[in-house]
């Protein structure tokens, strides 16, 4: 029995974990480069986070782009807000950006 | 279903009046794009709301028939 919508669905996904990332795929085998990049990106910094593969589910996969107003994938959420997707991630990581954010929120790293 | 360099330019100008919009095909296939969108109008705002307003320029065509396009978002200097 079912009865939640995705968007309640989503919002649990995002508000469960520090960071979270939509992607296609899983991230010892993402299923597409961008999505491959923002995990190398995550791995590469030791954050610790939790991923959904949206190919192995076509509601979250149409959910999130509306939840997110965001029309691809990947997706990257920490605690709770829509950071970017690829090519913000990206473009954030080489700014130092992103490793800015993740130390003022005080995002865990893997043990 | 792939969009041409012209149609792109087009409906990001048509949404966002007075941009520049430089597109770069990236493997000459017409389905793997780089665009660089210079708007006034992004000034203040946050780097995912400026990449959202060049979505919705696109009229729901990213992610659909235009595949790919790495985006990169400025003010004018």
């Amino acid at each position: 029995m079912n009865t939640q919508s995705i968007s309640e669905r989503i919002e649990g996904y995002v508000k469960g974990d520090d960071v979270v990332l939509f992607m296609k795929g899983s991230p010892v085998f993402p299923q597409c480069g961008f999505s491959a990049t923002v995990g190398d990106i995550l791995g590469h910094l030791s954050i610790k986070y939790q991923s959904y593969d949206i190919l192995q589910d076509p509601e979250l996969r149409d959910g999130i782009k509306t939840y997110s107003e965001w029309p691809t994938i990947p997706q990257l959420y920490v605690k709770g807000e829509f950071v970017g997707g690829c090519d913000i991630i990206r473009e954030m990581f080489e700014d130092g950006e992103l490793q800015k954010t993740f130390e003022n929120l005080g995002i865990k790293k893997v043990d | 279903m792939a969009m041409t360099e012209s149609e792109i330019t087009q409906l990001i100008e048509d949404g966002l009046p007075g941009a520049i919009v430089k597109i770069e095909d990236l493997r000459g296939d017409g389905d793997h794009y780089s665009a660089h969108v210079i708007y006034g109008g992004f000034k203040g705002l946050a780097r995912v709301k400026q990449h959202q307003m060049v979505y919705n320029a696109l009229k729901g065509n990213m992610g659909e028939a235009l595949h790919a396009l790495a985006l990169q978002t400025s003010v004018p200097k």
